[in-house]
């Protein structure tokens, strides 16, 4: 937005370095071509009507001479052009400004990719020509912006990509020549703020920050990174308006590489120096300064972070916000610093920055939904292949579950459960029947003795996977898990700030000590755990967070040993609730026997002498498997086969039968879910688009294991469900039925007393019982009794009603 | 002497070779000084910015500099190639800008600065501070060696200050040749004189502007008291190959060049009132381009990573001198431990069998990382030290006197609030500010916990605890970049000492049973300190930085022994000893062999090393029995 602004004029002589004129050119933006390209390209009344705005992302018009080829006798090869009979180059360049306009017209108008997903292509014909439709929508719109995918002009024609990315000033000005030609011819009578502005985006050359260099400078590159800064907004002078002290003669300067060039002599009068500046008439546009991180995905180990200043103009200022996370297309500046006019030394030091032309956030969609497009990480063609090759091996599974930790010994089967947890299941939609969406990830819970590296395994997942957050359940509160508002300090403004889980969606939280968190902490996961969202309602912010997490979490005993003669559930004392929103729980126990010990026993040895790299090369790669893993998340989607669905709805019969023939139930339909999750995960080892029956064996054979080590009941070893599920096992609530039944058998029988002795009923029904009668159970007993309405207790004496 | 000469103008070298433009000389230019540093221990010619202040030193000179890389700024595109314009004749010369700050041109001249004969350039700035915790006897030593060819008479003092002016006159003379070389025309001493005018006018003013305008500048020691020269040092090659907190050597040209201060200033004064200078904010420019005589910068030339600090030791173990060296002093290894032993059973006050494990723990280092897990770490909490005594203080002094870098951590609830544990980043600066626990490999952190009170830890108290308990377990510290945390892994030998067990998780608990108490620990200690001789001490100090490299192996034969050893154990009760307990015996087994020089394990020491075990064991056990309750 160009404004005028009433800035003091002292600042100006510092804001812009007035320069004696050179041999300053005042050429508009659309001087480029040559005259007779001019004069047929250009009659249009919407074109004419439609007010020019300045491109500060360009910077500032070069002069743009053009170079006759042939009389300069330079031989290049631009045979394409000769047809054209002119050869004129803009100067420095090998682009011809009439063809360079005609190619690009010819793009607009025919490129066609039935092929292409973008997010944005909703309400798009992909079968029709797609910039054509974006005209369409400017027209529509009225937002005078066309964003061009790069990757689409390269496909379209090679060379004029290389011209854009090579000379994006020069070339870019050109297109928007021809999308406002086109535009305007079809659409005469439409209204703009001003003419369409062209911004190129994915630029396939430059992807990450660390590898700029001098070679990019004046190109059109596309890097990703975090914000970190971003300044207040800056008025730039586009346009500076000279008024003659003497004769009032006035004259517009525009700004030239950060420059205004003062005229020294009035061309009216003749006066030397008596052009005085006039502030308020000279034309501004907004400018801000942001700063950009690297992401730290790309960084190299133990290096800090580079880098670089983006200089966003108009409508760009304030398009994102300190800690998105964006991928910019910009043209790469080096400005040397002056050092101080008197001195003619020069620092030789050039400031680099982006003149920012297009933005795209890559985590904003990352709240609201899933961003495959954006999230997929760039895999060349020869990784493809080799992951491709690994995936056929039929022992992939076992391969690279073995891979994961190795310096953990054994523990295959919790192993292979983490494995098919970073895989995930497959993400199903069933908004539309009103079930929201089906949790795909898969949570895990370890518990065990202390000592059996359970930390170990949590922390190598949590270096494994890209997304990953650790936290401990001692240190971390609700708040740090979820979101807290904090109000930053610079702006005074309320940020939301996100906590782990939030962090780690998408990702896996490893939560270690997962029993010493508290209550209220615990909480919060009852929602991210079954729903995948967070909802938040602090310091007059309302919202839903998505928290599509996979959560393994570690859990030590409360008595410090595993006690076997008790259950799951009273060896960690978890709430049932959550214990039941973990698909595999699994016991780490030290194991007593002999060949284990002795495994055990080289396995460490051989840490301690064996080289580095020997042990490397036994193991998959750590990048391997990290690869594999991201290619599987992003690309492999399996849905269930005819006769998985069929082995599926089997297993969960057997599961319920098995309970049933004890009268209790084993199973429920939670279960099954975790099941279809797992077979899913594992079908995704494969790479597999089918979930089939090994898979769906694979699942059962996990969800046996797990239930075969967490859920025996240690009275009766048997596996019950119901131990997870509701927190007792099967036999121990029908024990309790029956003590309260024995209890109010012994009250009956005591006649029409209205009140008890508690000590004396206690006694009286230990005497009675067969078996032991803990206190805790009396008073269960009690509890039970009270919930019918037979008695209530105050204090030490038992009344009936 | 010619040679000597060289070492004093570098530049001037690189200016002369540079009259006719070619890509060739910059290699020339970095094979020359290869060259030259080899010759016959010719780097102890080269002043070093950790010996001598850089008032001293002449600007554009060749000067080394041992450091650590405490933060990496971002790349740097510089003028390689420039060109200048002398208005009035329209003459064009052109200029090499590698190795330099500013691009200079003379009087008459200007850069032009559309030159299509420019070449733009990378280079990285690495912020470099001197090896934190560095032990005063490794600067005693390396220096001492250095002085002593330079001027054998003469130590560092004030005399020195006098022959410096002589030799700059005598370096006026050669840059004025320079620039009439490069000008063509019209260059007079004068206009050399001139800067050097301007540098002591620069300075003066700088040190009366800085109190009024602004705090001192922090120069961003790890370590709070810190002393020494931080550097801006200048990589032109293969920077990638560096890291942050790596330990460097690195030989350069020193600039100091007075414009840097200029631009400094100027800068200064136009931030305050331009806009676009307001967002590179004053804070990052005086973080970025500090005063020169305060950072001053090194053009870098021969940059080397250093495997150790310690002086008495060959640099390079690998190559053919250093390997005798090593076989030399292998032959007398056990007298030297034997000695090692008996002096820190006297510093332990008589206990021998924590004077073993503390030397087990002294040559302890992170050798190699499976997946998560540091192998080779080895922290020792020693329990049992008298409370609010100076014993600790003491230990920790004794410990200085033999590892070539420490630091001691007086773990107060004061300390665990307010100090700066964990590195951050500021991003108004634009810098990693760094913490405490930012430290070269194989530093010592000697952790005094006696010295910790009942109290109330606030976050940061606890962040910083957690910090501590992570460097100790997985030996990687989560640095803080306020949108995410990045991993540094590190090497650092963590000693705890502590009153009853340590709240910090460690390797390896030693209960300290003093066999003696001396009246008077202060008197005590001294003079065990004292009675040492310098030559002995020396020995210690080899021993301890040479056991650290060396490799180890265990033979099928003693991995089969030690199966069966372990089986028995666990079959026997299987409660007395856990995964945990193997992976400490074949820790300390393998220090154990290494203190005695030997590179395998042998089937004496596995037995010996689960001795020291047991012994170590039954002490916990005894004083479980003592206190009655856990500890």
């Amino acid at each position: 937005i160009v404004r005028v602004r009433g800035v003091d004029l002292k600042t100006f002589s510092f804001i812009f370095f007035l320069a004696i004129p050179l041999d300053f050119d005042i050429s508009s933006p659309l001087t480029y071509g040559t005259p007779s390209s001019r004069v047929e390209g250009t009659p249009r009344s919407g074109v004419r009507g439609t007010p020019v705005r300045q491109r500060p992302d360009l910077g500032s018009v070069r002069k743009a001479r053009q170079v006759d080829l042939h009389s300069d006798g330079v031989a290049e090869d631009v045979a394409t052009e000769q047809s054209l009979g002119q050869k004129l180059v803009i100067w420095g360049t090998d682009v011809n400004v009439a063809s360079c306009k005609e190619k690009f017209q010819r793009f607009l108008q025919r490129f066609i990719d039935p092929l292409a997903k973008e997010d944005e292509d909703i309400g798009l014909d992909l079968n029709e020509p797609r910039y054509m439709q974006r005209l369409e929508e400017i027209n529509m719109v009225g937002e005078p912006f066309l964003n061009v995918n790069c990757d689409h002009l390269r496909s379209f024609d090679e060379n004029l990509y290389r011209q854009l990315i090579c000379y994006p000033q020069e070339v870019i000005p050109t297109f928007d020549m021809a999308a406002n030609e086109i535009f305007f011819d079809r659409y005469p009578d439409s209204i703009l703020e001003h003419q369409i502005q062209v911004r190129p985006y994915n630029a396939l050359k430059t992807r990450n920050m660390r590898s700029l260099n001098p070679e990019d400078i004046d190109q059109l590159i596309t890097i990703s990174g975090m914000v970190i800064r971003s300044s207040q907004l800056i008025p730039e002078m586009q346009e500076a308006f000279f008024k003659c002290q003497v004769c009032a003669f006035t004259t517009r300067v525009e700004i030239d590489r950060g420059r205004i060039a003062e005229p020294s002599v009035c061309k009216n009068c003749n006066t030397t120096h008596s052009m005085a500046l006039i502030h308020n008439r000279s034309m501004f546009s907004d400018k801000q300064m942001i700063k950009l991180q690297e992401s730290p995905e790309d960084m190299p180990a133990g290096q800090t972070p580079h880098t670089v200043v983006l200089f966003a103009h108009n409508d760009l200022v304030d398009k994102v916000q300190p800690g998105d996370r964006i991928n910019v297309t910009g043209i790469y500046r080096a400005v040397p610093i002056r050092v101080n006019p008197r001195v003619s030394n020069v620092k030789s030091v050039y400031k680099t920055h982006i003149d920012v032309i297009h933005y795209r956030k890559t985590d904003a969609k990352r709240l609201h939904g899933v961003d495959e497009e954006t999230e997929q990480k760039m895999f060349t063609e020869e990784r493809v292949e080799i992951l491709k090759e690994l995936s056929k091996k039929p022992d992939i599974y076992e391969r690279l579950s073995s891979a994961l930790a190795p310096s953990i010994y054994e523990h295959e089967d919790i192993k292979k459960g983490i494995l098919l947890q970073l895989f995930g299941g497959s993400r199903k939609d069933f908004t539309h029947t009103g079930r929201g969406n089906f949790r795909a990830e898969i949570n895990i819970l370890l518990c065990g003795d202390p000592g059996t590296s359970k930390s170990q395994l949590l922390q190598y997942v949590y270096n494994l996977v890209p997304r990953g957050q650790y936290t401990s359940g001692k240190g971390s509160s609700a708040v740090g898990l979820t979101a807290y508002v904090m109000k930053d300090p610079e702006t005074r403004q309320l940020v939301l700030q996100t906590g782990a889980l939030v962090l780690s969606d998408n990702g896996i939280c490893c939560i270690d000590e997962f029993d010493k968190m508290n209550e209220s902490t615990r909480s919060v996961l009852h929602e991210v755990m079954e729903q995948q969202t967070l909802s938040i309602a602090k310091a007059g912010i309302i919202c839903q967070l998505n928290a599509r997490t996979s959560i393994l979490a570690a859990a030590n005993p409360i008595e410090s040993q595993w006690n076997p003669k008790k259950t799951t559930i009273e060896n960690i004392q978890l709430p049932h609730t959550l214990l039941s929103r973990f698909d595999l729980i699994f016991l780490m126990l030290d194991p007593r026997d002999e060949a284990y010990d002795r495994r055990l026993a080289r396995h460490l040895v051989s840490l301690y002498y064996r080289s580095e790299k020997k042990m490397e090369e036994e193991y998959m790669d750590m990048a391997v498997l990290r690869d594999y893993i991201a290619y599987a998340r992003s690309y492999v989607n399996p849905r269930l086969s005819e006769e998985a669905s069929q082995a599926l709805i089997e297993a969960y019969v057997d599961m319920r039968k098995i309970g049933s023939g004890r009268g209790m139930v084993s199973a429920y339909p939670r279960q099954l879910e975790s099941l279809i999750r797992l077979a899913e995960a594992h079908a995704k080892v494969r790479f597999s688009e089918k979930v089939e029956t090994v898979d769906v064996e694979e699942a059962k054979h996990l969800h046996r294991e797990a239930l075969k080590q967490s859920a025996t009941d240690p009275r009766t070893g048997i596996v019950d469900i119901s131990i997870l599920t509701t927190g007792m096992s099967t036999t121990a609530r029908k024990r309790k039925e029956e003590l309260a039944q024995a209890l109010r058998k012994l009250i009956q029988s005591k006649g029409k007393t209205p009140a008890l002795k508690y000590q004396q009923l206690f006694d009286d029904l230990r005497a009675q019982s067969d078996t032991a009668v803990t206190k805790e159970m009396f008073e269960e007993a009690l509890r039970a009794l009270a919930d019918d309405d037979f008695l209530t207790v105050t204090g030490k004496t038992v009344r009936l009603l | 002497d010619d040679c000597i000469l060289d070492y004093f103008m570098p530049l001037t070298i690189v200016l002369t070779s540079q009259n006719v433009p070619n890509s060739d000389w910059e290699k020339k230019v970095t094979e020359y000084f290869k060259e030259k540093l080899k010759e016959n221990n010719a780097t102890n010619w080269v002043p070093s910015l950790n010996d001598v202040p850089v008032h001293y030193l002449k600007p554009n000179s060749l000067v080394k500099f041992r450091c650590m890389v405490q933060d990496m700024f971002d790349p740097e595109f510089y003028m390689g190639v420039y060109e200048t314009v002398d208005p009035n004749t329209n003459a064009r010369v052109l200029h090499f800008g590698k190795y330099r700050d500013v691009a200079e041109c003379g009087p008459q001249q200007e850069i032009d600065l559309n030159s299509s004969q420019t070449v733009t350039s990378e280079r990285q700035t690495f912020y470099c501070v001197p090896v934190p915790g560095e032990s005063a006897w490794v600067k005693e030593i390396s220096f001492l060696t250095d002085q002593a060819r330079v001027s054998p008479s003469t130590s560092y003092t004030p005399s020195r200050h006098k022959r410096s002016y002589e030799e700059d006159e005598d370096m006026d003379l050669h840059p004025s040749k320079q620039k009439e070389q490069h000008m063509g025309s019209g260059g007079d001493i004068h206009g050399c004189v001139e800067p050097k005018r301007l540098e002591t006018e620069a300075s003066a003013g700088h040190h009366l502007i800085s109190p009024n305008c602004s705090p001192p500048l922090d120069l961003n020691f790890p370590l709070p008291g810190e002393k020494g020269p931080a550097c801006l040092v200048k990589v032109y090659e293969s920077w990638d190959n560096f890291k942050v907190n790596d330990v460097l050597e690195v030989y350069g040209i020193l600039s100091v060049d007075p414009v840097l201060s200029i631009v400094n200033n100027e800068e200064r004064d136009s931030t305050a009132l331009d806009p676009m200078e307001c967002m590179d904010t004053a804070e990052e420019h005086r973080v970025h381009s500090p005063p020169a005589s305060l950072v001053p910068r090194i053009h870098v030339i021969l940059a080397q990573k250093l495997q150790h600090i310690n002086p008495l030791l060959p640099a390079c173990l690998n190559e053919e001198e250093s390997k005798t060296f090593v076989s030399n002093f292998m032959s007398e290894l056990s007298p030297v431990r034997a000695e090692l032993l008996g002096f820190l059973t006297h510093a332990l006050l008589g206990d021998s069998l924590a004077a073993e494990y503390l030397i087990l723990h002294l040559i302890s280092t992170v050798y190699a990382r499976r997946d998560v897990l540091p192998l080779g770490k080895f922290t020792v909490n020693l329990s049992g030290c008298p409370r609010n005594s100076i014993f600790t203080e003491h230990i920790y002094r004794i410990i200085q006197q033999l590892v070539p870098a420490s630091y001691r951590l007086q773990m107060t609830i004061e300390n665990m609030n307010h100090s700066r544990f964990i590195p951050h980043k500021d991003y108004a600066a634009n810098r990693l500010v760094s913490g405490v626990l930012q430290l070269a490999s194989n530093t010592s952190l000697v952790v005094d916990e006696t010295q910790l009170e009942q109290g109330q830890l606030d976050t940061t108290g606890v962040h910083n605890v957690t910090a501590l308990g992570n460097l100790i377990t997985w030996q990687k510290v989560d640095y803080d970049f306020s949108y995410h945390q990045m991993e540094f892994p590190c090497n650092i030998n963590v000693l705890i000492t502590s009153e009853g067990r340590s709240l910090l998780p460690s390797d390896c608990q030693v209960h300290l049973q003093p066999q003696i108490i001396p009246p008077n620990m202060e008197e005590y200690m001294n003079s065990l300190l004292t009675a040492v001789l310098p030559s002995v001490l020396n020995k210690f100090r080899i021993y301890l930085s040479l056991l650290r490299l060396l490799d180890y192996s265990i033979s099928d034969e003693v991995t089969k022994a030690v199966e069966e050893d372990f089986v028995e154990m666990r079959k026997n009760d299987p409660e007395s000893i856990t995964a945990d307990d193997l992976h400490r015996t074949l820790l300390v087994a393998r220090f154990l062999s290494l203190s005695a020089g030997q590179t395998t394990l042998s089937r004496e020491r596995w037995l010996r090393a689960k001795q020291l075990e047991a012994l170590r064991k039954v002490r916990l056990q005894q004083q479980k029995c003592v206190n009655g309750n856990e500890l």
